[in-house]
């Protein structure tokens, strides 16, 4: 009985420690895999770099590197490149609203908008070959995987049906141009027949919170197996301090700015003073 | 050199906003304001985000008045009295101006009413100013005396009733129309980021008669009140009072304004007032050229944070 609970307690500690998806098959090859039959036996495993990432206050951007191996690989395919490997890089989600400018008299102004459910609030996919060429676009849309993949679902009432689809695109365009979704088509290298590294940018205005890293594992343009690890964006010391006193502490903060203000224009005026 | 704000969570280089609080600090000491409107648009010009842009600019003109208010008031060029019911109005205004500012960032229009604002005032400042030295310095070239146009008698403001003596000012004056200037600049403060002595001083001089070696010490000794409650509310309200640029940009400023100061006493008035007319208008054309030219991109995403 004890011994049992032990077990299970280690088998917990290490799921948690290898952040082991809920995809995974149990040991017993009873949960039902996802394509039904056991008909793949290859398995993924990943590794990251770095499990935080910190925000100083020289942060430009990062790369993270993430490893991963195909266990159980038919070495015949793997020999002539049937394997193709994802990984995608999501962060925290958050709900968007796009805005659209008219022509109003004579000046541009936001006219209507869409609010849409919350996406990932920034997007960074690599892949071994350019993705169309991995597997056809139904099997990518089934697994959320890629740009074009995201899944965009307004919210509320919407004023016109029609307009969504610009929306979407400007969305996506958009997200696209300021760096915080962004593709690799050749970003994942095979450095042996199974061990594969891929190389993930982070841009510079990465948002904080919890990002989760997303590897899949596709055989002839088949989905096969997925990993997901987390990967956590954090300010450091002193970025992290002013940000939470400047949100739980707002009116403290608020004191402290003027203070501040106040004591840089009253050194400023007897430094400078001329008699 | 990169430094992360952490309030407008972005990467900005730390030279170019040590030079723009330089340069604002610069012409703000030469011209004698206070630099919130032009520290704001130029904000806006590098990308920062328009709210981040208002909230911190307000915290940058507490220090430069401070600076300002603190030298007018060693030499007695302060109507404390005067100011402090300017800032009843003024903190009124405030609290006004921060529920609009709120509305507007929740509809999406608070780009477009900060462009707006900026375009009507800093044109409408900008082009009286340049008309009045335009003529003063024909008038000067013409070898005419240069009268500053000295105040009639009365005007309508001064028959309006609830009137209180300002000593300092040598004034008879209505609690009415004081009041309702500070309520206006306020407003101006919390929607545009200003300290709002661009309009100020006009007011006070035309409107309500005062002399001016007092206007000028006076309108900053109100505006550090009222830019300080307003950092303290947007700081509240809205967290988007970024300490780090603020701070980056007072200290630029302050020392600009030193250099600016000296060049500002070498040069006549009617040039120094053409001169700020213009970089007035400049900044105004500027904001409004970006409102009719048809922009690249007439989508916008706000995700979460500031908008």
């Amino acid at each position: 009985m004890n011994g049992w609970r032990l077990i299970a307690g280690a088998l917990v500690v290490l799921s948690a420690e290898l952040g082991v998806a809920i995809a995974q098959p149990g040991p017993a090859g009873s949960a039902p895999t996802r394509t039904g039959a056991p008909k793949f036996t290859e398995r993924l495993d990943i590794g990251i770099s770095t499990h935080e990432i910190a925000i100083a206050s020289d942060f430009s951007g990062a790369d993270i590197t993430v490893f991963g191996a195909i266990d159980g690989a038919d070495q015949f395919l793997l020999a002539i490149g049937s394997y193709d490997v994802i990984v995608a890089l999501e962060g925290p989600r958050k709900p968007a609203t796009v805005r659209r400018k008219e022509r109003v008299a004579g000046i541009w102004i936001n006219r209507h908008s869409t609010s849409f459910e919350p996406i990932p609030a920034s997007y960074s996919i690599s892949s071994t070959r350019p993705l169309d060429k991995i597997a056809p676009p139904l099997a990518l849309a089934a697994h959320d995987v890629g740009i074009n993949n995201i899944r965009l679902s307004p919210t509320g009432a919407l004023g016109d049906g029609s307009r969504i689809a610009e929306f979407r695109e400007a969305l996506r365009r958009i997200m696209q141009a300021s760096g915080l979704y962004q593709r690799d088509p050749s970003g994942v290298q095979f450095i042996s027949q199974s061990l594969f590294r891929a190389s993930v940018r982070l841009p510079a205005s990465i948002p904080v919170g919890l990002h989760t890293v997303r590897a899949e594992l596709y055989r002839h343009g088949e989905f096969v197996t997925e990993r997901r690890i987390h990967l956590r964006v954090v300010k450091t010391g002193l970025e992290q301090f002013t940000y939470n006193l400047a949100h739980r502490h707002a009116f403290l903060y608020g004191c402290l700015a003027v203070a501040f203000a106040i004591l840089t224009g009253w050194l400023s005026s007897i430094i400078f003073r001329k008699d | 050199m990169s430094i992360y704000l952490p309030i407008a969570e972005l990467s900005v280089n730390i030279f170019v906003i040590l030079g723009m609080g330089a340069a604002v600090g610069f012409l703000s000491g030469m011209f004698g304001v206070g630099g919130g409107f032009l520290i704001t648009p130029l904000l806006i010009f590098y990308n920062i985000p328009p709210a981040v842009a208002v909230a911190t600019g307000a915290n940058q003109v507490v220090a430069s008045s401070v600076s300002g208010a603190l030298t007018h008031f060693r030499r007695g060029t302060l109507d404390v009295k005067l100011g402090a019911v300017l800032l009843v109005g003024g903190l009124l205004g405030a609290t006004v101006g921060i529920q609009v500012f709120i509305t507007l960032r929740r509809l999406g229009q608070l780009d477009l009413i900060i462009s707006l604002l900026y375009v009507v005032f800093l044109g409408t400042v900008g082009g009286l100013m340049l008309w009045e030295s335009v003529l003063s310095l024909r008038r000067a070239a013409r070898n005419e005396t240069v009268a500053f146009r000295k105040p009639g008698q009365h005007n309508w403001v001064h028959r309006l009733p609830w009137k209180m003596r300002f000593k300092r000012s040598r004034l008879y004056l209505s609690v009415i129309p004081v009041v309702v200037l500070g309520f206006a600049i306020g407003m101006l403060t919390s929607i545009m980021g200003v300290g709002g002595g661009f309009i100020m001083v006009p007011a006070m001089i035309y409107l309500l008669r005062v002399p001016t070696n007092v206007v000028i010490g006076t309108s900053l000794f109100q505006i550090i009140f009222v830019t300080a409650f307003t950092t303290i509310v947007q700081a509240t309200a809205n967290h988007a009072v970024d300490i780090v640029l603020a701070g980056l940009l007072m200290i630029a400023g302050v020392v600009g304004a030193q250099y600016g100061v000296r060049v500002g006493q070498k040069m006549r008035g009617e040039q120094l007032r053409a001169g700020l007319a213009l970089l007035v208008l400049a900044v105004g054309i500027r904001l409004g050229l970006d409102l009719v030219i048809p922009p690249d991109e007439i989508y916008s995403v706000v995700t979460g944070g500031f908008g």
